[in-house]
């Protein structure tokens, strides 16, 4: 791969013109991570506005979960920051980075099977509706005001997946795309300033995929935050994401609108290979 | 949806079991004071309670927050040396039994959350059975110390000794005796006490899992990293959740020393660790009730098998061994479930046959 | 001089704590499980070595060949019985049948042989070697050595050279790829536990050589404390079981000498305690992440 190319390709700003004049929700730059002497993302740089629909591809391999896992922590970066909301989340752990604001989802669904459907939500809503150890153990009243409280904000956060009915089953019995579906609901229910969803369409029919479209628009709409998003399913991409990031070998390779992205030569050269020159 | 909620499944379950518990309270009382049970059975009670606090205690340990503890006996033993340090230091205070029993029960239960807390920092950096063995080299320190430890009580206060005996006034006592542990005990504890130390344990757990924090601690046990990924903070309720454990075991130990006069650091070792463990697996993970059915059945049992006294325990190796087969293995277990499967068969027909015969 | 023949004594007792914890370790390794009944195999191999040498009078070589194949077979037959129908089972399962497994040796030790303890012969005779002035060294601890020496060896070779000790550790990474290889998954635990447990037998013959008292319980405490050496050492690596028994050896020896016998027990407990919070995978154990 020819580096000096790479660079070139790089459109600057993808903010969304609405969200040009508020702070963006999220700003890296020069970050990376080295594994040993292999290095999984290198000198990314990425901008994402206040309410804008994100989308990161690129061909497997290419270092986009590693990216999701130094922003929220799971690993710790070895060069560059990450700004959130203007705050820098140098040293903070994965919970204090979801206290700050971001919430994801995992390519291999990682939800608390043993527990409800509802408890799963509930447990997103922690750091949202607090009641102590004490008064919960002594059933104070703040305890049964807390808990009645968590009950309709989980239900009702699970209705914009029509997925209240479900609420008392088991969620590690639920079908793939409804387990998908909860753990967006769980991730939502923290609050989030910048949601990010992995794969959030993997294993779903077109029916659902579209389905899903639609409600990550709602999402978005209704509680005014950004969302970035890894898929491998284009027409998902292509059809909801405003900015769009290039992934391969671990260094972004180009960005840009929906537009530019499929007519870039180099994204197209990552994903099919190079033309044989004749 | 459901209109008004009423009572969930689990807290029905919940009250199946705290009522039952409570019912087998009544009736062996009532045996007991009718003078039927045996001296044996009358001498078991106590340990049985302690015992089954100890299970539901571990169980929220090793069932409720997912990791595995091979020490949980040594949390019983700073409660019970230190409880009946406390409760004998209490005696000079005040004459009121009960109040010494309460005071020492409570002092057990804060020395051994503190030794909770302790061993629950280096479990923080610790995963499965590299966990596993911290507990149970806290175990063995425990025990170890104990059996060097001599604290005796005269006239001018307390004299501690670490492997030699410390030289007290003739009118003074030895209160932890070394190597033969805790000496000249009041025997405070009743059957009715123990009983409601251990029903207050158990509504404290049931209360704890059915809330915020209990479903916090699940998360950490069902996925670490989307619990983290939520914002829970796995360092404040693992600690949270071994110091409770650790609490509830001290308890138990202040319980079950105050219903001897001698007790020797040995009746807390590794064996103890794991026959509370026993308890909680036979009894299944994450259930209370199994646990305490199973505490209860495997205390009694060998004082029961008394007259096979040779084979008892060789006995009770095998039970264990096929029971965790028969639980365990797929094929065993279907084998049971297809058997179990036909007979609820037959009854429900029967049912539904008697059903329609009413209604036509 | 009294601290070389301090030093010499906890590496002769490190090295029993050495190739018991070889048992836990590659049987750990292989099947990811705690077999907990290991250190009862041990009174096993001790008794019969026992009565071999003591009852029947026959030499010591055939008493201590005798041990090995018994404890051989008792492995495997434990492994098939207790074991094989736990492989899908939770670790939680799978311990608490080993402690079943355990009880079982204990008490079946008891039935057979009562609990009166028996004096056990040395194998390799009372004498000692007085190596300069002031260190005297007994043949037990020389032999033990050596033996600790020769296993260790004979073991690095065997699973680094031969088609078994290959198929062992390709088990011990992926059972599942290794099956697709073509390697008996089965068979390959069952050696693994058939060498384990050969091993036992060894370490006992040796440890009651050393301290000749022999009960049905002889077997738990070093099991407890040689578990604790491949823990220390990072179990599941061999050369970690060799350092960890090693070092366990010394750390008693020197509790015992220099500080108190009766404290010696929790101060080897508490150096484990520092060694995970410094190292939490043990010493030479290797660093498991797991993947987002």
């Amino acid at each position: 791969m020819d580096k000096g190319k790479i660079h070139e390709v790089i459109s600057e700003s993808i903010i969304p013109a609405r969200d040009k004049d508020k702070r963006p929700v999220l700003e890296c730059s020069h970050l990376g991570i080295t594994f040993g002497g292999l290095v999984a993302v290198d000198d990314f740089n990425l901008t994402v506005g206040a309410t804008e629909i994100a989308g990161l591809i690129g061909p497997n391999g290419a270092g986009k979960t590693t990216v999701f896992n130094l922003l929220t922590k799971v690993y710790q970066p070895t060069h560059g920051t990450i700004l959130l909301d203007g705050q820098d989340t140098r040293g903070m752990s994965t919970m204090q980075v979801n206290k700050a604001g971001i919430a994801r989802t995992f390519q291999n669904i990682r939800l608390f099977d043993k527990l409800t459907v509802e408890e799963n939500v509930k447990i997103g809503l922690h750091n949202q509706i607090k009641c102590s150890t004490v008064s919960s153990i002594l059933r104070l009243p703040s305890y049964w005001k807390t808990e009645k409280e968590a009950h309709e904000k989980a239900l009702e956060l699970l209705s914009i997946f029509d997925m209240q009915d479900m609420a008392d089953y088991k969620a590690g019995s639920l079908p793939y795309g409804a387990q998908r579906r909860l753990e967006i609901v769980r991730a939502l229910a923290t609050n989030p300033k910048l949601l990010l969803l992995d794969e959030p369409a993997a294993g779903m029919n077109p029916s659902e995929t579209a389905e899903l479209m639609e409600n990550i628009r709602k999402i978005r709409d209704t509680f005014q935050i950004a969302i970035l998003l890894i898929e491998h399913d284009m027409n998902l991409v292509m059809g909801i994401c405003e900015g769009i990031a290039v992934l391969n070998f671990g260094r972004i390779i180009a960005k840009g609108s929906p537009e530019e992205i499929q007519a870039n030569p180099t994204v197209i050269e990552a994903y099919l290979g190079k033309k044989k020159e004749d | 949806m459901k209109g008004k909620k009423t009572l969930s499944k689990t807290s029905k379950n919940n009250f199946i079991t705290m009522g039952g518990l409570l019912l087998v309270y009544v009736i062996v009382l009532i045996l007991k004071e009718g003078g039927i049970t045996t001296n044996l059975i009358n001498g078991q009670l106590v340990p049985i309670c302690a015992y089954m606090i100890m299970a539901i205690s571990l169980n929220l340990t090793v069932g409720i927050l997912g990791e595995l503890s091979l020490g949980h006996a040594g949390f019983m033993s700073v409660g019970a040396f230190g409880g009946v340090l406390v409760g004998t230091l209490m005696q000079e205070v005040s004459d009121s039994k009960i109040l010494c029993l309460l005071v020492a029960v409570i002092a057990g239960g804060v020395l051994a959350a503190l030794a909770g807390f302790l061993i629950g920092i280096p479990v923080l950096r610790l995963r499965g059975d590299y966990l596993a063995i911290v507990t149970l080299a806290f175990g063995q320190i425990i025990k170890s110390i104990v059996n060097i430890l001599y604290v005796g009580l005269d006239a001018d206060g307390l004299h501690v000794g670490f492997i030699e005996k410390p030289e007290i006034l003739e009118e003074g006592k030895m209160i932890i005796n070394g190597a033969m542990g805790a000496t000249g005990i009041r025997k405070l504890s009743t059957f009715t006490f123990a009983f409601i130390v251990l029903m207050l344990c158990l509504i404290v757990i049931y209360n704890l899992i059915q809330s915020r924090t209990g479903r916090a601690i699940m998360a950490l046990r069902d996925n670490r990293i989307a619990a983290e990924s939520v914002g829970i903070n796995v360092t404040k309720y693992k600690l949270l959740v071994f110091a409770i454990s650790a609490a509830m075991a001290g308890m138990a130990g202040t319980v079950f020393a105050y219903n001897y006069s001698t007790v020797a650091p040995t009746k807390f070792d590794f064996n103890t660790s794991i026959l509370v463990l026993v308890f909680v697996v036979l009894g299944g993970l994450g259930s209370m009730r199994g646990s305490l059915i199973a505490a209860a059945l495997l205390t009694l049992l060998p004082e029961l098998l008394r007259e096979f006294s040779d084979y008892r325990m060789l006995v009770y190796a095998i039970v264990l061994i096929l029971v965790m087969l028969g639980t365990n293995n797929p094929k065993i277990r279907d084998f049971f479930a297809k058997i179990v499967g036909k007979i609820k068969s037959v009854f429900v027909r029967k049912k539904t046959a008697k059903e329609e015969n009413a209604n036509g | 001089m009294e601290f070389l023949s301090n030093v010499i004594n906890g590496i002769s007792l490190g090295s029993i704590y050495a190739i018991i914890a070889l048992g836990y370790t590659m049987v750990y390794g292989i099947a990811k499980m705690l077999n907990f009944a290991h250190g009862d195999v041990i009174m096993v191999g001790a008794y019969v070595c026992f009565f071999m040498t003591s009852r029947y009078n026959m030499p010591a070589v055939v008493g201590i060949l005798l041990s090995m194949f018994v404890c051989t077979v008792l492995g495997i037959v434990i492994e098939r019985l207790a074991y094989k129908p736990l492989r899908q089972a939770t670790s939680l399962a799978v311990l608490i049948t080993a402690i079943g497994m355990s009880y079982f040796l204990q008490n079946g030790a008891q039935l057979l042989w009562t609990s009166n303890p028996k004096v056990f012969k040395s194998v390799v005779g009372d004498g000692g070697v007085q190596l300069t002035e002031g260190l005297y060294v007994s043949h037990v601890t020389l032999v033990t050595i050596a033996v600790c020496v020769i296993i260790m060896i004979a073991l690095t070779v065997f699973t680094g050279k031969s088609k078994m000790g290959k198929a062992m550790r390709a088990c011990s990474e992926d059972k599942g790829a290794a099956q697709l290889m073509g390697i008996n998954v089965n068979t390959t635990i069952s050696i693994t536990f058939a060498i384990g447990s050969a091993l036992a037998a060894i370490a006992g013959v040796l440890l009651c050589s050393a301290y000749p008292n022999l009960v049905p319980t002889t077997g738990s405490m070093p099991g407890i404390k040689a578990f604790t050496a491949a823990v220390f050492g990072g179990i599941g690596s061999i050369p970690g079981a060799l350092i960890g028994g090693i070092l366990l050896g010394i750390i008693e020896i020197f509790a015992k000498a220099y500080i108190s016998t009766e404290i010696s027990d929790a101060i080897v407990f508490a150096v484990l305690i520092v060694v995970l919070l410094v190292k939490p995978t043990g010493l030479l154990g290797k660093k498991i992440s797991e993947k987002v």
